[in-house]
């Protein structure tokens, strides 16, 4: 009795489950391995080696690539300093960075839009000091930042959680048998945040690698991931054949690169969120 | 598609639309129009002066008007949208046949316009032409001067590099090369695309943005000195900034034509026939013009015009103008699959 119970309670993360998850990726498979006529073909994922689905998905590589190196660079240092404050303004500090959160972030996409625009507000702060303005906005550049300011929380938080278990004994440990802050730093305190760091990878590679709406807010319509291009198999070549095939690579290659990063991250028992 | 908004309305004219069912009485009328896309006033009119109700619903875009006709739950005595979705309606046989010996106000038109209908209804038989407009340059006088606008060779200037809006759809950033080169925009010849791509290919590293719906407000803020719109969109973006022009290059354009035309759900034919003779006579048809504010193919009403809103391209395109525009008509599937690469092409260059 108690047992049927329990399991009723699990009941709606079932239909849950099945509704959202199981049945869309057997749809997506359905599709993918599929002609439009229903006949079986390899047509739609093997797509991926043309020459202008390969050179979207690098692009999109290259630039989840530098967002996250860019996030990482900034988010270490930033995450340090937090630690290093007292408990107090700790707290507050974390708030006000998850604070920009709390909104849509479509809008915030198209708030840089009009900030970055030629006539946008930046450009005439610079122009009325003297400056030149600048022409940012649809180039990969604007898309590397909208992600890198939109991914930023993802990256900070689990860095900071795992700083933040450090015990100070450790270091002091070191520091009593004679180690030097660089030893410390590159002996102790980052191989302890590995796993925070892995896991702030893996949570803005895999968004930034899948993106697409960035690229066309903030790209123009210029910058072709390979988000944009299964959207635009869906959307306007109204080819769901095609779309789910390339979803499925795209997948296989998320899937792929979180296997290899948590691979990395077996040893240590940590904050990694996957 | 031509005209934006808000939803808000749409609902209120449905709700009205739904409550208004409940009367059940046979003398009426059920119409599926664009929103505000009719002068309310004129609805009243038609009832005081026939005495049959008439049901008036509204859509967005011809894909909402597909979807909610598709839907079924609704009888449509008649319908208006553009010339593609007309086409691909009376590709599944779900247009009526219409008579135009009952609907004598239909002598009022343009013959010119029943002309560029044959691009999506080739013997005139389903359709009747309510509003049409063009595709063309949305410019800033303050950045090009008119003589440049003329020709579609503007777009590929140099001089306004990163200043040039173009469609984000593949079909309206195609017409203008195609037109560049005096080729139809209707072409399915590989070639002819081909050409129109590397001039494509040429030009995007003077584009600011392919946009779809942000092109007038890009226009209006001033962030860009030319843009590709519909001419719906340019009327609305002069209102907010006064520098800005509109202009269709003589080597031609796309016209668009949005028509009305009798769904087979229709019950009501006679009633439909009566309110399309109603819409084509002149006073109603001024009204509504004046209304609406997108060129009218009723020749009485345009005789009667200013010859300021005559001369005016943002609403009538000049007419040697309209002699190398075209309509666009829907393509097979291998040709929309070909247009569709070689958009993707121009994207990932």
């Amino acid at each position: 009795m108690r047992k049927l119970k329990r399991q009723l309670c699990a009941g709606p993360y079932i239909v849950w489950i099945i509704g959202f998850t199981v049945l869309p990726i057997l749809m997506i498979l359905y599709y993918a391995f599929t002609t439009p006529e229903h006949r079986f073909t390899l047509e739609n994922v093997l797509s991926i080696a043309e020459p202008i689905h390969l050179k979207a998905l690098l692009l999109s590589v290259r630039l989840a690539l530098e967002c996250t190196v860019l996030c990482l660079l900034l988010s270490y240092p930033l995450a340090m300093i937090l630690n290093g404050l007292k408990i107090k303004r700790q707290s507050f500090i974390v708030f006000i960075f998850v604070l920009p959160m709390w909104m849509n972030f479509m809008l915030r996409i198209l708030a840089w839009q009009m900030l970055l625009s030629n006539n946008g507000i930046i450009n005439s702060i610079l122009q009325a000091l003297g400056f030149s303005g600048v022409s940012i906005l649809n180039t990969p550049a604007a898309v590397v930042f909208g992600m890198v300011y939109d991914f930023l929380p993802f990256m900070i938080l689990p860095i900071y959680n795992s700083l933040v278990r450090i015990r100070s004994d450790v270091i002091e440990a070191a520091k009593d048998l004679g180690a030097s802050n660089m030893i410390v730093f590159f002996r102790i305190i980052v191989p302890l945040t590995m796993s925070g760091v892995i896991s702030g990878v893996i949570m803005v590679f895999v968004p930034a690698l899948t993106s697409f709406v960035i690229s066309d807010l903030l790209g123009g319509g210029k910058v072709l991931l390979i988000g944009n291009v299964i959207e635009q198999s869906f959307m306007q070549g109204m080819n769901w054949n095609l779309g789910s095939g390339l979803s499925i690579v795209l997948m296989v290659f998320v899937i792929a690169s979180m296997a290899f990063m948590n691979s990395h991250t077996k040893e240590t028992e940590g904050t990694a969120v996957w | 598609m031509k005209r934006k908004i808000l939803s808000a309305f749409a609902a209120a004219f449905l709700l009205g639309a739904l409550t208004g069912c409940s009367g059940g009485s046979d003398n009426s009328l059920v119409v599926l129009n664009y929103g505000k896309y009719l002068d309310p006033e004129m609805l009243e009119l038609f009832e005081e002066e026939t005495g049959i109700h008439v049901e008036y619903e509204e859509y967005e875009s011809p894909e909402e008007m597909y979807t909610k006709y598709k839907a079924g739950s609704i009888d449509y005595d008649l319908a208006c949208t553009s010339d593609y979705m007309v086409q691909k309606l009376i590709g599944e046989g779900e247009v009526l046949e219409m008579n135009y010996d009952n609907i004598p106000g239909i002598k009022n038109l343009d013959q010119t316009y029943f002309e560029f209908s044959k691009a999506f209804d080739p013997e005139n038989k389903y359709s009747m032409p309510y509003f049409f407009g063009t595709v063309g340059i949305l410019y800033n006088t303050k950045m090009v001067d008119a003589f440049e606008v003329n020709t579609w060779d503007v777009l590929w200037d140099e001089n306004y590099s990163g200043q040039i809006i173009m469609e984000n759809s593949v079909r309206d950033s195609f017409m203008v090369p195609l037109k560049k080169l005096g080729y139809s925009l209707n072409t399915t010849d590989e070639n002819e695309l081909q050409k129109a791509l590397d001039l494509l290919i040429d030009q995007k590293p003077l584009v600011y943005a392919y946009l779809v719906d942000e092109s007038s407000d890009e226009m209006v803020a001033g962030n860009a000195a030319m843009a590709l719109v519909y001419s719906g969109e340019a009327a609305a973006a002069k209102i907010y900034n006064k520098d800005l022009d509109y202009v269709v290059p003589m080597e031609g354009s796309n016209m668009w034509i949005d028509s009305w035309f009798l769904p087979k759900t229709c019950k009501h034919a006679q009633n439909a026939e009566k309110f399309l003779d109603f819409l084509c006579r002149k006073d109603v048809a001024m009204k509504n013009f004046e209304y609406v504010y997108y060129a009218t193919p009723n020749l009485e009403v345009y005789k009667a015009l200013d010859k300021e809103v005559q001369n005016d391209p943002t609403i009538f395109p000049p007419h040697e103008v309209l002699e190398d525009c075209e309509v666009l008509s829907s393509l097979d599937d291998d040709s929309t699959k070909l247009y569709n690469d070689l958009w993707k092409k121009l994207k990932s260059n």
